[in-house]
């Protein structure tokens, strides 16, 4: 994967975690994501379309979810409150929707959030581009960003495709 | 002041009440996507409303152009995760009076609404 398309997610994780969570955040050194890694309990995932296709997933611990969704919406939250679903999601948003401004001439567009709550679900990218993890540690615990983006062959401007996301 | 804050996140829309509470502004409306904004402002026209950009059901720039074809004066602020210059461009030429990016601080927000309504208010006051 290009680093153009990495370095803006390095740089928005600090950013929303910063401004949104109130968290101080240390972003350690992003590894390709081995296939049989099973990702953690609590999955924002968001799709990015248009002159690139792939997607991120903001993917936590189920206590470190808790207390970083809690910091964010400014109340206790558990994965059974009502707003935790929208509070994962609306970080993942954010996170995708400032790192796209820097994609240089690709004009991305993102999808609507989706979360994954339970124990052993894992993410699959498309097969057009491996995951890559940044690990990110902050005082609430760690988690993981695994990026997939790569360009989209359509020129600016045409028809958005989709890059279909499961979760396994 | 009537204030209808228009995001599909309950999350936003509920830190956005707590940035205005701290301003005053406690007559706050809310809805979660275009539709349910225009059956807000048919119903009690609000005197300033924040749009986020991406929604199910009618996005915010299609709600903006739409309550432009009827209404020119009503104050818009978007607030949107979209920050691309194109995408500024379009919403100003929908018919936004402000922007603000997210991830956005209290005092940003804040800024920005007071920004806009002085605006609005040094503009009403301005003889034709």
């Amino acid at each position: 994967m290009d680093v153009k398309f990495i370095n803006p997610f390095i740089a928005a994780i600090s950013n929303v975690f910063q401004t949104m969570v109130h968290a101080k955040i240390k972003i350690g050194k992003p590894m390709l994501k081995q296939s049989d890694l099973v990702s953690a309990e609590v999955s924002g995932i968001i799709g990015l379309s248009g002159d690139v296709m792939g997607c991120v997933v903001l993917s936590f611990p189920g206590d470190v979810a808790c207390k970083i969704a809690s910091a964010f919406a400014g109340t206790e939250l558990t994965m059974k409150s009502p707003d935790f679903s929208d509070a994962i999601g609306e970080l993942a948003n954010m996170v995708a929707g400032n790192a796209k401004k820097d994609f240089g001439d690709h004009l991305a567009s993102i999808s609507l959030p989706s979360v994954v709550i339970g124990p052993g679900h894992q993410v699959s990218p498309s097969k057009l581009s491996p995951f890559l993890i940044i690990p990110c540690e902050t005082e609430f615990g760690g988690f993981n960003v695994e990026v997939a983006v790569i360009p989209n062959k359509k020129p600016a401007g045409k028809s958005a495709q989709s890059v279909a996301v499961g979760a396994v | 002041m009537k204030i209808l804050l228009v995001d599909d996140s309950r999350t936003i829309r509920n830190i956005q009440k707590n940035t205005l509470k701290t301003l005053g502004h406690e007559d706050v409306i809310e809805a979660a996507d275009g539709f349910e904004a225009l059956a807000c402002i048919a119903k009690d026209r609000p005197e300033l409303m924040l749009v986020d950009w991406n929604m199910p059901n009618m996005d915010g720039i299609t709600l903006i152009r739409k309550v432009r074809e009827t209404d020119k004066a009503l104050p818009i602020i978007m607030v949107t995760t979209e920050a691309e210059k194109s995408r500024v461009l379009e919403a100003v030429k929908a018919g936004v009076n402000n922007y603000v990016v997210k991830p956005f601080t209290a005092d940003t927000l804040a800024e920005k609404i007071n920004q806009t309504m002085a605006k609005v208010k040094a503009t009403a006051g301005t003889p034709a």
